[in-house]
C-alpha cells in the first residue's frame, strides 16, 4: 500500500506543516551559520557550548529534512529530533540561567532561546503536536 | 551602514509581510496572476534586488572598512536574506492553501531581523 504513504508525506508538509518547516528551515541556516563561525574563529574560547551550538544545528537540520520528507521512517526521526530539541532548549536554557559562566557566548539554546524570541522553546512543541497530529490521521 | 538601505529594505519587508498576513487571515492562497498575489510578488522581487546590492555594497565597504568587524558574521548576515527570500518564495508556492502567504510572513520577518543584527555589527556593538 504505498499510495497512503505518500498521502502522509504530503500531508506532513501541506497546511501547518508547510509553514512549520519554513521556521525549521531558518532555524537550520541560523544555528549551523552561527556554529560555524563559532568554531572556524574562535573554537578553543568555550568549546563545550560551542559544541552544544554545533549539536543543536544538526537537530535542526535532521528536524527540517525529516518534516519535508514526511514518510514514516521520517516521522520517526522527526519526532526524535523535535523531543532531542525540546529536552536540549529546556536543560541549556535552565543550566545558562543558574550556572551563566557555563555559558560565555550564547547558543540558539541560552536563555531558553531569549536571543531567537522564544522560538526555539515553542518549535519543538508544535513539531511533536504536529507530528502526532498527521499520525492519528493514518488510523 | 549603507546609507538608508537597510532601512528601506526592513520597511519593504515589512510591507510585504503585512499583505501576506492580511492573505493567510483572508483565507486567500496564492495564486500566480491574481492581484493580492502580484501585490506581494512585485515588492519581493525588489526586496530581493535591494538584498543583493545590499550584500555587494556591504562587501565592498567591509573591505574598505579601517576598524575591526567580525566579518564571518557580518557576511552571513549580508548573504543570509539573500538566500531566504527566494527559498520562501519557492517553498510558499508549492502550497495551495492560506499557508502559502504564511511562509512568505514568516519568510519575510527573517530579514528585518537579519537586516537588524547586520546594522549592530557594522556599528560595533554586537
Amino acid at each position: 500500500m504505498p499510495e497512503p504513504t505518500t498521502d502522509l508525506a504530503e500531508a506532513t508538509r501541506s497546511g501547518p506543516g508547510r509553514l512549520l518547516i519554513a521556521v525549521y528551515g531558518i532555524f537550520a541556516l541560523a544555528a549551523t551559520a552561527r556554529s560555524a563561525v563559532q568554531i572556524g574563529t574562535r573554537f578553543s574560547d568555550a568549546p563545550l557550548p560551542y559544541l552544544l551550538s554545533a549539536f543543536a544545528a544538526v537537530v535542526y537540520v535532521l528536524a527540517t529534512v525529516a518534516l519535508a520528507r514526511g514518510d514514516g521512517t521520517s516521522r520517526r526521526v522527526a519526532l526524535v529530533s523535535c523531543a532531542v530539541e525540546l529536552v536540549g532548549v529546556l536543560v541549556v536554557g535552565t543550566v545558562s540561567l543558574v550556572v551563566p559562566d557555563a555559558f560565555p557566548d550564547a547558543t540558539v539554546w541560552s536563555g531558553f532561546g531569549q536571543g531567537y524570541g522564544f522560538i526555539p522553546l515553542v518549535l519543538p512543541v508544535l513539531g511533536l503536536l504536529w507530528i502526532r497530529r498527521v499520525n492519528s490521521s493514518a488510523r | 551602514m549603507i546609507a538608508v538601505l537597510p532601512t528601506v529594505l526592513t520597511v519593504i519587508a515589512l510591507l510585504i509581510a503585512a499583505g501576506a498576513l492580511a492573505m493567510v487571515i483572508a483565507d486567500r492562497p496564492l495564486a500566480l496572476g491574481s492581484t493580492p498575489t502580484t501585490a506581494i510578488g512585485v515588492p519581493l522581487v525588489l526586496l530581493e534586488i535591494g538584498l543583493v546590492v545590499q550584500a555587494v555594497v556591504g562587501l565592498v565597504r567591509m573591505s574598505g572598512a579601517d576598524r575591526e568587524i567580525d566579518e564571518l558574521t557580518f557576511v552571513g548576515y549580508l548573504f543570509g536574506p539573500v538566500v531566504v527570500v527566494p527559498v520562501a518564495v519557492v517553498w510558499a508556492l508549492a502550497e495551495r492553501t492560506r499557508f502559502g502567504p504564511g511562509v512568505l510572513l514568516v519568510g519575510c520577518l527573517s530579514v528585518p531581523a537579519m537586516i537588524l543584527r547586520l546594522t549592530q555589527i557594522w556599528a560595533g556593538h554586537a
